[in-house]
């Protein structure tokens, strides 16, 4: 990626190594996230409503 | 028996209306004016801008709707209040324009008991030279717009396709911007989609902002856990842009939008220019523009709106500085404090003050996010409001009784960053509150157990599943009510 060479400007932040890009779509692994995300939201949604 | 009317269809009206009808209908009126025959799932226009989704899954038609459930419908646009009624006094009104077609520029006179002013925004897209779908940007804020950049984008596929490059600048049209979130979304949906279509290395993207550091998002950004640290937004949101390898360019308030050049200038003074063969801006906000009149015609209009025309409610509103800004200040019940049978809901009420802070360049040009009002706010006070008018209504209340105060408030917020049943991506969002109580919680303004954020495929999954999830809703299938705002 261009903009990701020395100096540019996508050179200094994190990016994400294979593992972690493996794992944003591996199907077992993002189901389980799916119960983990909803269950948070669901806090986020019972906290919000007076 | 009482007349309650809601002034707009879109997600605070449509809550507030189908809540109004279920409360209240057996004993009273529901009236829904709204210019537009068709309800609008807008978070899923991003979709329909990149070709994934046709216009016909995003929306619904609203009359029909509205026969079922026994609210009266009139597809026309409210033009002025009238709180204290018509010269004889009497009943308060609103007057409305049709826009349906049979009716069209015919206007009425609807009185009222309680009114809703849910009207949205008005996309200001004058506001900046050259801005605009009827100009030389595009928008993805109606689905209109985003069925016009759907067809932009499939010509500068084939362009691309041909061997043709392709420059594109997504982003805020004006220093005062909100909504970054759905360009952010729309940005990255676009590179994913060039992705499928094999035609990425022939595209450089442009991520233009108003904001002062990437992942603001006019909440001034959020705190995360994550990896043993607490990290700003910033970094999760310029990790994502150099991945996905976007150029991004902040601080910046679009000054002009040529055909194929945009200007922009930044808080350092500076005056930049970007190239594009593809531009999506969003428009600033405004209030869409009604008027107010007191019972012997005089325009009250500053009693009720302030200058952008967002209407003004129980918020405090007197000028301070940003450090003196407090979480108290967010308005709690919405009830305009001069006439209190009048209330405003979803972008319609006027915050008190943004939540990122102000900036002027050294021109002088403020460069700021302006306050955000997401979806899940937006439905929320359009119900409170409805619960206080029932309240009100029917067990004598003398005083609004719900609230739904945005810093009492968390939003759960799913970002798309792609769509696909196996490989699409989303970055799933939660805030609490959404503006930051600094009181409560002294060194991020927020819960950082309720604060969370991470991408995935299963954040793709849960925002079709709002999107199947919130079009059942709207269209009161049944157990609609229970679903959560
Ligand atoms: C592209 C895009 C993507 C988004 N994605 C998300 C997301 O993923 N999550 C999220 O939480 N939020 C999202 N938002 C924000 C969300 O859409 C808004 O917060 C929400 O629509 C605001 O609700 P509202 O009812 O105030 O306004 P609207 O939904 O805009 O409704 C306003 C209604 O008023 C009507 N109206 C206008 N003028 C008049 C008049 N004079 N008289 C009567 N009626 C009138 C309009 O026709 C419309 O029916 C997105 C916004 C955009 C533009």
């Amino acid at each position: 990626m261009e903009n990701r060479k020395p100096y540019q400007q996508g050179y200094f932040p994190p990016v994400p190594t294979a593992t972690t890009r493996f794992w944003r779509t591996n199907l077992l692994w993002q189901a389980w996230r799916l119960l983990r995300i909803n269950m948070k939201m669901v806090r986020v949604i019972r906290a919000s409503h007076h | 028996m009482a007349r309650v009317v809601i002034l707009g269809a879109g997600v605070a009206g449509h809550t507030a209306a189908s809540f109004a009808q279920l409360w209240l209908g057996k004993n009273h009126e529901v009236v829904v004016v709204s210019p537009n025959s068709k309800y609008n799932w807008i978070p899923s226009n991003i979709w329909v801008g990149v070709g994934r989704m046709a216009v016909e899954q995003v929306v619904v038609e609203l009359a029909p709707i509205y026969r079922k459930a026994g609210i009266d419908f009139r597809q026309a646009r409210a033009v002025s209040i009238h709180p204290e009624g018509g010269a004889q006094g009497g009943q308060p009104y609103v007057t409305v324009e049709y826009t349906e077609a049979a009716r069209s520029g015919e206007r009425e006179e609807v009185a009222y008991d309680y009114l809703v002013n849910a009207t949205g925004p008005k996309l200001n897209f004058g506001a900046t030279e050259g801005l605009g779908p009827e100009k030389n940007s595009l928008s993805v804020c109606t689905y209109g717009h985003a069925a016009a950049a759907a067809t932009a984008f499939e010509e500068s596929i084939q362009r691309m396709a041909r061997g043709e490059h392709q420059n594109f600048v997504i982003g805020t049209g004006h220093g005062l911007c909100t909504c970054q979130g759905a360009a952010f979304e729309y940005l990255f949906n676009i590179e994913h989609e060039l992705k499928r279509r094999g035609v990425r290395d022939k595209a450089t993207l442009h991520w233009l902002s108003n904001e002062y550091e990437a992942g603001d998002f006019g909440m001034g950004g959020m705190h995360l856990k994550r990896g043993g640290y607490i990290t700003h937004s910033k970094v999760f949101t310029e990790s994502l842009l150099a991945e996905r390898g976007v150029n991004w360019h902040l601080r910046a308030h679009t000054t002009a939008v040529e055909p194929t050049k945009v200007h922009y200038e930044t808080l350092d003074g500076e005056n930049h220019e970007l190239d594009f063969d593809f531009a999506m801006l969003i428009p600033p906000f405004a209030g869409v523009g009604l008027k107010a009149y007191d019972r012997k015609g005089g325009e009250i209009t500053e009693r009720l709106f302030n200058p952008a025309g967002f209407m003004w409610v129980d918020g405090a509103y007197q000028a301070k500085p940003y450090e003196e800004w407090k979480a108290a200040d967010w308005p709690r019940t919405y009830q305009n404090p001069h006439y209190p049978n009048l209330f405003a809901a979803g972008i319609a009420f006027a915050p008190p003050h943004p939540v990122s802070k102000p900036m002027k360049s050294v021109n002088g040009t403020p460069i700021f996010p302006t306050p955000p009002r997401t979806g899940m706010p937006s439905a929320m006070i359009g119900k409170a409001v409805v619960a206080s008018i029932r309240d009100m209504l029917t067990r004598g209340a003398t005083a609004a009784t719900h609230t739904a105060s945005m810093a009492e408030m968390g939003a759960a917020c799913v970002a798309s960053a792609g769509a696909g049943l196996f490989t699409g991506t989303a970055a799933s969002m939660t805030v609490f509150p959404i503006v930051p109580d600094f009181e409560k919680y002294p060194e991020y303004g927020r819960d950082l157990n309720l604060t969370f954020g991470e991408l995935g495929l299963a954040g793709h999954w849960i925002k079709y599943i709002l999107h199947v999830m919130f079009l059942y809703k709207a269209r009161q299938r049944f157990g609609w009510s229970m679903i959560p705002e």
